[in-house]
């Protein structure tokens, strides 16, 4: 995740009430959701933003996440994620955006 | 199970090589959620 959103997720998390915080990603692949996952519940896996060594454990999912979709009028998910949600190795992505925030997310 | 957004504050991380940002703010706004900010990123 670039410095600049790191920073504006650290600041958010010391603003808001981190537990009622939720961070949403569109990552297009497994690896990349993954990282900013990482980032935003350990810290920054690569130890160079504001988020090194930062663990927020922020409740982090991506979009394609059945959760999510349920959660979002039908009509509006389809027209705005169907394309992508068709395209991307959903599968993948989901499973792990979601061991990560299993294992790291404090919320 | 759904994830209840109702009034949850939102942070949106997108991705330019996946689903940008904007698409992601419409979906969850939909579900109740507060959008607290949002970028598209570019992870290549």
């Amino acid at each position: 995740m670039d410095m600049e959103n790191q920073a504006r997720v650290k600041a958010a998390a010391e603003k808001y009430n981190p537990e009622e915080l939720v961070v949403i990603l569109g990552g297009g692949e497994a690896e990349s959701s993954g990282l900013a996952a990482e980032t935003v519940t350990v810290g920054d896996p690569a130890f160079a933003g504001p988020l090194a060594g930062v663990s927020l454990g922020l409740k982090v999912y991506h979009i394609l996440e059945d959760e999510v979709k349920e959660a979002c009028d039908p009509k509006v998910y389809e027209e705005q994620i169907g394309m992508m949600e068709m395209v991307l190795d959903k599968e993948a992505i989901t499973q792990e955006v979601r061991r990560i925030r299993e294992q790291y997310s404090k919320y | 199970m759904a994830l209840d957004l109702k009034g949850k504050k939102v942070i949106i991380i997108g991705d330019r090589d996946g689903v940008p940002a904007p698409a992601i703010e419409e979906a969850v706004k939909s579900a109740g959620a507060e959008v607290i900010f949002s970028a598209t990123e570019c992870f290549v």
